[in-house]
Order: structure tokens, then C-alpha cells, then sequence
């Protein structure tokens, strides 16, 4: 059965849930990665959504222990997501000269809680759905998630475009013109820690950061401006993970690690053409 | 002279130190409304601080900033800012225009945009445009704009408030000389009109449109401070050099805060606010200090 008759197909809602979300985080991708892109906060994104595991590994734990049961991986995951941008944010704007420091340590420790937890959690639990994604178990659930999230992130986008332009441009600039700078620096990068969590249903958290930026990355050639990028980025994730679901589909492969890599090849592709032409 | 109608910066007994280190003790300055300013020190001699001060971005230990009689704050408006450099992405998608209309950013609100359906025009913007002489960049990616004209570009956005004070740092870094001079031009033109205060790390001549020299540093005995120099014109320098005619700071000549003051200088300010904008006279450092003790001699030009 091919992946187009399998959305169609009665029997397999998860098929078209799969696609849905690869609709609704394609806005995200285009939007945010502009954001994250332009804003060189790449890096910061990374380590909160490498933090994550720890919380997502801290929940199963709690949750089979019986200590708290039923706990949802993804509310451990939005704790610990909160928690690390709030780190993050403090250090940026605190203490300048220890930042990458902080932003690998959250990184590194975040991932060997994860790992910690899930060892000790018992029963089976599988890391792999978690770092590299599992679109076809996405929930309904999953999907308003992602879909409240795309309607924030255009509402912001839409009401604070100059000043999300201006302080990513030139950030002490902005501030010069009374533009609170710090403030739109903090709710990017809670966005991104919330974002990072809904996402990682779809590619992982190891990958989700890929995603953020090659769509983006690659709209930057071609846009003439923010708003530009954000529409072309949206336009080429979703491209990307519908050529990525079929992909998967017809040839049985994990779904996030295609999607990634057809956007990391076309990046590359038209990164290098860019680089001929300049030559 | 708070709330002074004519004075558009001052510092009273300004103290200022990054964790241990001293930068600003016990600086006094001020700066007429219509002086065209150069704000002179070496590298991390505190003049960037001295301009973050003034555009409220920090705030002094102690002491008093005042600008047009107001706090930092309340005059933010007022004033327009040339960086020296931007940490941006370079390949940032964005036009010239978009770039120059940042200038009109107030807050949670941009004045430049149709309103209510109708195309609202900005008056300021074209003025900025035609005054940084970059309206036919307009249209054009900013990140494919030459290092000089990207510094002008810069000049635009911070003229787009229309501003009563225009403050640009080290605006000749890693300029060609041809762009020094087309800029120096955009400044001339702007001379008296706005109140243009520019640091530089160049301590040795300064452009001839400069109306008074502060020279930032430590000297013996006091950490860090802000002195007014003399200036003389400097013929022995080629034309162009510096945008054109350039001044000799007269380092060994310090002048007190107060010499402008009526009683003891006032003709040196009235012969100095009567020079013609962009007619380049240095009257007010020259007639002040005519019989000043010889300068050092020179050694080289500007620092790289």
C-alpha cells in the first residue's frame, strides 16, 4: 500500500495524524527557525531540547515506580524544557562570559539524566522514540498541542515583527529605540523550550534542532525579508516532511531521520550552488 | 546648569567601574546643542561607556547624566545611534529601507506604516534617505552593501527619529577614504542643525568640523576622566585624510569644563556657532587657544 492510499485508508488514522502533524509543525519549523536562525540562538535551542531527555526519562521513572502514576513523559519533558530556557535565558543576559559553558552543561546532564532514569525505570522503556522521533504514535492530544502553539507563534510574529526584526538585526540598537529586548529574547526562548517538546514527537529531540534551522537556513537564500523567510521556510518544511513520510513509507525507514535528512540535503545542495555562483 | 535650554549632554561627578576597574571617576562634562563633538581615548578607554551611559543603556555608580535636561531614559527619543560594529546574522534577509525604518521603532510601535488602510508617508524617512545619501540603496539587500555604505546605511536609521542628538562610534572603522569623506559630508550637512558626538580611538587629529575635543583616560593621579583639549588646524595633513581638513588635538592643553561659560569664553562659542554648517571652522579652539604651547611633534597618522 502506498503512502497515499494509506492516508485514505479507514484503518489507519495514525497514518493521517501523522501527516497532520507534519502540516502543523511545518509552521513552526518556517516561523520559529527563522526566529531561532536570524537570532543565532541555535545552540541555545539545542541544549534545551537535549534537556528535555532528563525530564522525559524523570516521569517514565516516577510514573513505573508508581510514585506518581500516569505521569506523561511530555509533562516531565515541558518541566525540565522550562527549566533549562529559564537557566539559559538567565545566563545570556546575566553572565555573558560563562554562557556556552552552562548552555553544554544543561546539554550534557540533561541527556545523562534521561539515560540515568530510563535505566533504572522499570519494565521496558525505549529511548529511540524519543531521540529520533516517532510520528506515526502521535496523539490527538499531540495535535491541538501543536496546533495552539502554531496559533501563538504567528499571533507574536504578526503583533511583534519589527520588534522581533530589530532586536535580532541589532539588538542594542533596539534597545536604543525602547524596544524591550530582553523580554522578546526570554519569550523566544520560551517558545522555542515549549516548542522543542511538541516537536519531538515528530523528529526527536536529537533532531528537532536540524529542523529549526535547515528549512530556515535554506529560505534565507531566497527571501528578501524576515516575513519572507518565515513563509518560505514553512512552505520547504512542509515539502520536506511529506517527502519524508512517503519516503519512510514506501521504504520502511524511521520518518523524523528521512524528513531531516531531505532538508539537510537540499540545504547543502543549494548552499553549495550559492557558493559556485559566488566563485 | 540643569534644565539649561542650550546644553544637550551632561555629566556632573559621573563615577562608573566594571567589577573593580575604574572607568569614569568623578567625570564632569557637558556638550552644547548644535557642537559638533569628538569624544577621543584608546581602546578601552571608556569611551563606548560613555556613550552607553548616555543613551541610558547603563547607569552611573553615582553621579548625574542628563541629557537635554532629562534622564537617559525619558530622552531616549531624542537621540539617534551609529553602532560601531553589529553582532547580526550576515546573511540577515533584509532591505536597506527595512533596515532604515528601525529608526522609527518607539517602543512596541514602528511610525512609518500605512495606517487605517492608507499609505501613510513618512516624511522622516525620506529626509534620513536623502540626508545619509543612501535613497538609491533603497531597494537593495542590505547584505550586499559595501562595508562604507553599510555604515551609512546605519547613519539613515539613526537620523529616521529625527534627532537631536546623533552619537556614532568609531564611524570611519575600516573605511576607505573615499567613503570617510562622503560620510564627513553627510555629517557637515548635518553640523549645527543636530548635536553630533562621535568616539574615536584616532587621538591624534580629528575632523575639522569638530567644535570641541574630549579626550578620554587615565592621567596621573585620577583613574579615569574626560578632559577638554585644544585643537589646532593641521595643514601639514593631506585633505581627505579625516573627510576632510583635519584638526591636531592639543593634548598638553587641557581646558576646564566651564570655558565656554559666558564670562570667560563667549566669543569663542558665538564665533564657533556662527560658522556656516559644513564650512568646516574649527573657530572655538583656535581662537581660545592661539597662543597654546606648541604641539608634540607628529608620529604617524591613525592608528590602524
Amino acid at each position: 500500500m502506498s503512502f497515499f492510499e494509506a492516508l485514505f485508508d479507514p484503518s489507519m488514522p495514525f497514518v493521517r495524524n501523522a501527516l497532520l502533524a507534519g502540516i502543523l509543525s511545518s509552521i513552526l519549523f518556517g516561523v520559529l527557525g527563522s526566529v531561532v536562525t536570524v537570532k543565532r540562538i541555535a545552540g541555545l535551542a539545542g541544549a534545551i531540547s537535549h534537556a528535555v531527555l532528563g525530564g522525559i526519562g524523570l516521569a517514565l521513572y516516577l510514573a513505573a515506580k508508581g510514585i506518581l502514576p500516569g505521569l506523561p513523559p511530555i509533562v516531565g519533558a515541558l518541566v525540565f524544557a522550562i527549566i533549562a530556557a529559564a537557566i539559559i535565558g538567565l545566563v545570556s543576559l546575566k553572565a555573558k562570559q560563562r554562557e556556552d559553558t552552562v548552555i553544554n552543561a544543561l546539554w550534557a546532564i540533561g541527556m545523562s539524566m534521561g539515560i540515568l532514569f530510563i535505566a533504572k525505570t522499570p519494565g521496558y522503556a525505549d529511548p529511540m522514540s524519543y531521540l529520533f522521533g516517532n510520528i506515526l504514535l502521535v496523539s490527538r492530544g499531540d495535535l491541538f498541542l501543536l496546533a495552539v502553539l502554531d496559533a501563538i507563534v504567528i499571533l507574536l510574529a504578526w503583533r511583534g515583527y519589527f520588534q522581533l526584526e530589530a532586536s535580532a538585526f541589532d539588538e542594542e540598537f533596539a534597545r536604543t529605540r525602547g524596544v524591550p529586548t530582553d523580554a522578546v529574547f526570554l519569550i523566544i526562548l520560551g517558545i522555542t523550550a515549549v516548542a522543542v517538546v511538541v516537536l519531538q514527537t515528530f523528529v526527536g529531540i536529537v533532531m528537532v534542532i536540524a529542523m529549526l534551522t535547515l528549512p530556515a537556513g535554506t529560505a534565507g537564500y531566497f527571501a528578501k525579508n524576515l516575513g519572507g523567510m518565515m513563509l518560505i521556510g514553512s512552505f520547504l518544511s512542509l515539502v520536506f516532511s511529506i517527502l519524508g513520510l512517503a519516503v519512510s513509507w514506501a521504504l520502511d525507514l524511521p520518518s523524523g531521520a528521512v524528513v531531516v535528512l531531505v532538508a539537510g540535503a537540499v540545504f547543502l545542495s543549494v548552499s553549495a550552488l550559492r557558493m559556485r555562483r559566488k566563485a | 546648569m540643569d534644565n539649561h535650554p542650550t546644553i544637550a549632554v551632561e555629566f556632573s561627578k559621573v563615577n562608573y567601574s566594571y567589577s573593580n576597574l575604574q572607568v569614569l571617576s568623578e567625570s564632569s562634562f557637558h556638550v552644547h546643542k548644535g557642537e559638533f563633538v569628538a569624544l577621543i581615548g584608546s581602546n578601552g578607554s571608556g569611551k563606548t561607556t560613555i556613550l552607553r551611559l548616555i543613551m541610558g543603556l547603563a547607569k552611573p555608580d553615582s553621579g548625574k547624566v542628563l541629557l537635554f535636561g532629562k534622564s537617559p531614559e525619558k530622552a531616549r527619543g531624542l537621540v539617534g545611534y551609529v553602532p560601531q560594529y553589529m553582532n547580526y546574522d550576515p546573511a540577515f534577509p533584509i532591505s536597506v529601507e527595512e533596515v532604515v525604518k528601525m529608526g522609527r521603532l518607539e517602543g512596541l510601535s514602528r511610525n512609518c506604516d500605512s495606517r487605517r488602510g492608507q499609505t501613510f508617508s513618512c516624511p522622516e524617512l525620506e529626509t534620513a534617505l536623502e540626508l545619509a545619501d543612501v535613497a538609491d540603496l533603497r531597494a537593495r539587500p542590505y547584505k550586499a552593501l559595501s562595508g562604507g555604505q553599510r555604515r551609512r546605511v546605519m547613519v539613515a536609521r539613526a537620523l529616521a527619529s529625527a534627532p537631536e542628538l546623533l552619537i556614532l562610534d568609531e564611524p570611519t572603522a575600516n573605511m576607505d577614504s573615499e567613503s570617510e569623506q562622503r560620510l564627513f559630508n553627510v555629517l557637515g550637512n548635518l553640523k549645527r542643525s543636530t548635536t553630533i558626538l562621535i568616539a574615536t580611538h584616532d587621538t591624534a587629529f580629528v575632523s575639522s568640523l569638530t567644535d570641541v575635543v574630549l579626550c578620554v583616560g587615565q592621567r596621573e593621579g585620577r583613574p579615569g576622566g574626560v578632559l577638554r583639549h585644544a585643537a589646532k588646524p593641521a595643514d601639514h595633513i593631506p585633505v581627505g585624510l579625516y573627510g576632510g581638513s583635519a584638526l591636531q588635538v592639543l593634548h598638553d592643553t587641557d581646558l576646564p569644563d566651564d570655558c565656554c561659560a559666558p564670562a570667560t569664553a563667549g566669543r569663542a562659542v558665538r564665533a564657533g556657532l556662527a560658522s556656516r554648517a559644513g564650512q568646516a571652522k574649527p573657530a572655538q579652539q583656535v581662537r581660545l587657544f592661539e597662543n597654546s604651547k606648541p604641539a608634540e611633534p607628529l608620529t604617524g597618522r591613525k592608528d590602524p
